[in-house]
């Protein structure tokens, strides 16, 4: 897939979140192109989410939130009112959540909480609102639209209920989706199903899709661009070719070399792996972070590490581009 | 010929539940019928979707639940002529969640030492010796013993609960999802851990996931569940390279592989979701089979086997 070019839609710059002693995130750059899918990938608890939670203004009250530039389509979100966010949100930027139930309300119907979505932006009919429903429930091919409008989230299987959530997520033809692990909680098949919808509406509807994931696999067929996260800090980004073709920050080359690929893996040997586990990071800590764990490190890995950027590929290592070597310490 | 680790004899196990306000009674019938033989030493991987009936099956291999008929043998042994411990000593299990798995408030040392301790008449210090060497066989520094689950990651959380399963030196062991809940540079240490540990102590895996990828890696076998039955057993090559069943080529398609540019394939099951309490006649598979023929609809399939397979298909050919 060819990295599809229009105008940035969303620039993050410099994020930082910290709740209480714990640094979250730290400086994160993310630059998010209309039409484009976005994928952002990184082991459990390195700020993913987070991350798209303080774009939507939606993190949690312990939370702090600091960016040089947090800018949606010119607006500067940094500057917003609640109102002025709220108003946003669920009409130009909406969002799927992680656990599905955090947008589902279980004690109201499929159309009632679809058909409110849309009244809060847009006002209108609940008539209206409901046939607007009923189509996009049937654009996320929902079976029996119209039958599904009356029942209970409880009463749909996790994909129908995914599908549901994005119909919803849909309802007032928003610019930006954002999907934290739209499909983790799913079987392979009714992933594929999931994502196959995802990337006909990304491209029908000309969307700027930010997908979260900790799924390589699912990085590859979805993304134009990556950007590649660790420890509350983005370590690589690239276009999506580049950065499966040509790797270069090691956490990136160490994480492809965990995954098991049908037809690819010698069973007799085993499978690459980074010893360790992600260090808890204060809020003074200096320096690369991987560096307890990297193959590579040297002295200079315990100061502040510069972004190199080379075109359209970037990563926040000291390595050259073609540095040879093993990504990860020993097992 | 010694007999193999685990053998089952259409074992079958069904569940009553009372659902909605009506105390209306559901039939779910989570194995249906399912023989098959491990050998000493093998990896029997089983593949399926959600709810059709995986970690039934292992705990009904485990004896933490009855069949409703049919048998397990073990060793060559019926499992209901075992007790507790001697079926402790023979087969052990290794759960998917290492957050729920482990009591939070025992140390590690203790939790490990469990299975020795229900054994009884095992001496203090000779349960100490025993808890160090395991740790140490699965990666961790024995002073790790002393801490609290909280206080481990969840990949040494799933050590954890591997050195426990080994402390009786099962020949056997029962592996539920061990890597599901752990991130994909954690599961290669756990899967490789496995590896070693198979070969050093000639252990035989049972080892249910729902990720192909993975099952390829550590199976020498794959069966591949769906709604209470075994519809597809072979060699793990074989499978991959010429998969039969219609139900496992969709499951082989939907696997996605970190290639780029391939995009998102069709596998074409539509969307009907298997409801185990609502068995469909003919071939069960059949509302979501894009191959489905007429009689699909009205005569279930018979398994056929040959060359060390087992297909259950009208079109299979083996
Ligand atoms: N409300 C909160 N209070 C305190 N800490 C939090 C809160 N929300 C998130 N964190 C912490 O912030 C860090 C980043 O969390 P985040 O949820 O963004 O991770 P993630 O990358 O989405 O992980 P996962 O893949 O598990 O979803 C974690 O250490 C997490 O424990
Ligand atoms: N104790 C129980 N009581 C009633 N029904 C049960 C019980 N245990 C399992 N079931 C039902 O039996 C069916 C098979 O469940 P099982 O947990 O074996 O599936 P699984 O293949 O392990 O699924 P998953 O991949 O989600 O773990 C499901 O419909 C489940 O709801
Ligand atoms: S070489 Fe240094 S900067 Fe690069 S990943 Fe390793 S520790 Fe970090
Ligand atoms: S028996 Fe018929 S419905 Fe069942 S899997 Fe084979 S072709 Fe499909
Ligand atoms: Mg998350
Ligand atoms: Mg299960």
């Amino acid at each position: 897939m060819s990295a599809a070019r229009g105008t940035a839609l969303l620039q993050v710059r410099n994020l930082r979140i910290s709740f209480g002693s714990l640094a979250a995130v730290r400086g994160a750059d993310l630059t998010i192109y209309r039409g484009e899918t976005h994928c952002v990938v990184g082991e459990s608890g390195c700020g993913k989410s987070v991350t798209a939670l303080a774009v939507m203004g939606l993190l949690a009250r312990n939370a702090v939130r600091e960016a040089d530039r947090l800018v949606f389509d010119g607006q500067d979100l940094l500057r917003l009112s609640e109102s002025q966010l709220s108003r946003l949100r669920g009409d130009r930027m909406a969002m799927i959540f992680q656990e599905p139930m955090t947008s589902l309300n279980p004690a109201y119907t499929v159309g009632s909480q679809m058909a409110e979505v849309y009244r809060r932006h847009r006002g209108g009919s609940r008539a209206e609102a409901l046939d607007r429903a009923e189509d996009l429930l049937a654009k996320c091919r929902v079976t029996s639209p119209r039958l599904r409008l009356g029942q209970y989230p409880h009463q749909l299987s996790g994909g129908l209920r995914q599908r549901v959530m994005i119909a919803m997520a849909l309802m007032c033809d928003p610019e930006l989706l954002v999907a934290d692990e739209p499909t983790t909680a799913l079987d392979v098949t009714v992933q594929a199903q999931i994502l196959r919808l995802l990337m006909d509406l990304q491209r029908d509807l000309g969307l700027a899709l930010m997908l979260i994931t900790h799924d390589l696999g699912v990085v590859a067929r979805m993304a134009h661009r990556v950007s590649v996260m660790y420890a509350g800090e983005v370590v690589e980004s690239a276009p999506a070719e580049h950065l499966f073709g040509n790797p270069t920050h090691p956490y990136t080359r160490g994480l492809l070399a965990c995954v098991p690929v049908p037809g690819k893996v010698r069973r007799d040997q085993p499978l690459g792996a980074i010893p360790g586990v992600v260090p808890r990071i204060g809020p003074r800590f200096e320096g690369c972070a991987f560096r307890d764990r990297c193959g590579q490190a040297r002295p200079d890995c315990a100061r502040t590490v510069a972004w190199q950027a080379n075109g359209e590929h970037g990563y926040r290592c000291v390595l050259p581009p073609d540095w040879t070597g093993p990504a990860s310490l020993a097992a | 010929m010694s007999a193999p680790a685990i053998e089952l004899r259409g074992l079958t196990r069904h569940f009553r539940v009372k659902t909605g306000l009506f105390g209306e009674v559901r039939h779910v019938v989570a194995v249906d019928g399912v023989s098959f033989a491990v050998p000493a030493g093998g990896v029997l991987g089983v593949v399926g979707e959600s709810g059709c009936g995986k970690s039934t099956l292992a705990r009904v291999i485990l004896g933490l639940l009855p069949p409703t008929s049919g048998d397990v043998l073990v060793d060559g042994q019926r499992l209901s002529t075992l007790d507790r411990r001697a079926r402790a000593r023979l087969i052990q299990p290794v759960f998917q969640d290492p957050f729920s798995s482990l009591n939070p408030r025992r140390r590690i040392r203790d939790i490990v030492a469990l299975p020795l301790v229900a054994q009884g008449g095992i001496a203090e210090a000779e349960i100490r010796r025993r808890v160090d060497e395991g740790l140490e066989r699965v990666g961790l520094d024995p002073t790790m013993g002393e801490r609290l689950p909280a206080q481990l990651s969840g990949g040494q959380r799933q050590r954890v609960a591997i050195a426990r399963a080994l402390e009786l030196r099962p020949r056997i062991v029962i592996c539920d999802e061990p890597t599901s809940a752990l991130d994909v540079s954690v599961q290669a240490q756990i899967l490789n851990l496995l590896a070693e540990l198979r070969r050093d102590l000639g252990l035989t895996y049972l080892f249910i996931s729902h990720n192909l990828a993975v099952v390829e890696h550590v199976a020498t076998e794959v069966a591949v569940m769906y709604l209470g039955r075994i519809v597809e057993r072979r060699p793990t090559e074989a499978l991959f390279a010429a998969p039969e069943h219609p139900y496992t080529k969709a499951l082989l398609a939907s696997v996605l592989t970190p290639e780029p540019g391939l995009g998102i394939p069709d596998v074409g099951l539509g969307d009907l979701m298997p409801d185990p309490a609502n068995i469909p006649p003919g071939c069960r598979f059949h509302p979501r089979c894009p191959a489905a023929l007429d009689r699909c609809r009205t005569e279930p399939p018979q398994p056929r086997t040959g060359r060390g397979i087992e297909v259950e298909c009208h079109l299979a050919t083996v």
